[in-house]
């Protein structure tokens, strides 16, 4: 009895400690890494064309809390998943429908507007987005996210591509990073965060 | 024309499960777990999943034993519901999802029991002729250097399963 109660006193120390580490990082590094390192993420004269309407552009991450991602339609498991993930996620946070999520091609030759019209449509909130080329190159860089195009068995391609879902708050900035396959738990509990900002 | 073809879908499904079930019965299979075997060449827990709308291809997902005295090797397939079946790895590289055809095969040592799974190896599908449903069943024939053709009843579960019980739950 003696001997549980003292490794008790010795866990609940540890939590203590776990605590003070916790609260050190969410309030004064992880901001600060923010603030030197990432402010300018998502921030560049990219104009890209969104399935609800609008052109989607820097001013597109202002307003409101923000997710993005990336990928194509041609993608048979990280993209419909991270896209099914979402459409969870949604039902377990309060605020969720002030989330505007964007899931943007890295495939714009065969991902049209259109196209990511239906992709998209089954999961509220969320628009596809699609541009030129040229414009999706610029997008890419101002994200600091990577898409390069794999050759397979005939004329067939497939993309390899980042697969995390970035989150902006209400100013546009990054706030942070959910990982692909990131556990349930730790993802809603981001997003929270982002949403009660 | 599309409501013959629906029929025709329909029929083959139920043929395929009618299979699966029949060669699974003998092997004492846990009564949803399909199993196929061909020329010492086992196979378990084949599923894939619903697709998106647009969503053109899909992985599908498996475990592979090879209860032959020789290695043997995953070279290929053909499915009725895809235009073109490859063998495919799936890697993350920090936070970027590669993905890349194994173009020698995925080699199933003799005794061995190779998994493919999300986020690894898996049997990619081109060109779906239609879009996956959840709780249908496709039939892939996988093509192995010796053993030959093994017809692999697959079931689709949700759009975000990770196993062959169905979606992870929380
Ligand atoms: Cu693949």
């Amino acid at each position: 009895m003696a001997r549980l109660s003292g490794r008790m006193k010795t866990a609940l120390w540890g939590l203590v400690g776990l605590n003070v580490a916790l609260i050190t990082w969410v309030v004064g590094i992880s901001p600060w890494l923010q603030e030197s390192a990432r402010s300018t993420l998502g921030q560049g004269d990219y104009r890209l064309q969104a399935t609800d309407g609008t052109d989607f552009t820097q001013a597109s991450l202002v307003g409101g809390p923000t997710a993005v991602f990336f990928g194509f339609t041609h993608c048979p498991d990280v993209c419909p998943t991270t896209l099914g993930d979402i459409s969870v996620w949604q039902e377990d946070i309060e605020g969720s429908e002030n989330l505007d999520v964007y899931f943007i091609t890295v495939d714009p030759e065969r991902d049209t507007v259109d196209i990511l019209t239906d992709y998209v449509g089954w999961v509220p909130g969320v628009a596809g987005v699609s541009g030129s080329r040229e414009e999706v190159d610029k997008m890419l860089e101002s994200f600091g996210v990577f898409a390069k195009k794999v050759p397979t068995e005939g004329e067939d391609y497939t993309m390899n591509h980042s697969a995390s879902v970035l989150l902006f708050d209400n100013d546009g900035q990054f706030f942070e990073t959910i990982r692909y396959q990131e556990d349930h738990d730790v993802a809603v509990a981001k997003l929270k965060m982002l949403v009660g900002l | 024309m599309s409501k013959s073809r629906s029929g025709a879908n329909h029929i083959l499904r139920c043929a395929v499960t009618i299979f699966a079930v029949a060669i699974a019965a003998p092997l004492g299979a846990e009564s949803m777990d399909h199993k196929a075997m061909a020329g010492g060449i086992m196979i378990e827990n084949a599923f894939s999943r619903e697709t998106l709308p647009n969503q053109p291809v899909a992985g599908a997902f498996m475990t592979v034993t090879n209860t032959n005295d020789a290695g043997d090797m995953l070279i290929g397939g053909t499915s009725t519901v895809a235009g073109r079946v490859e063998i495919h790895e799936m890697a993350m590289q920090g936070d970027v999802m590669k993905m890349r055809a194994l173009a020698d095969g995925l080699k199933v040592q003799a005794g061995e029991t190779v998994e493919l799974k999300p986020g690894g190896y898996h049997v990619m599908m081109f060109d779906l002729n239609h879009a996956l449903k959840e709780g249908e069943t496709i039939e892939i024939t996988l093509k192995f250097a010796k053993a030959g053709d093994v017809t692999v009843p697959v079931v689709v579960h949700g759009k975000t399963a990770q196993s062959s019980h169905g979606a992870h739950k929380h």
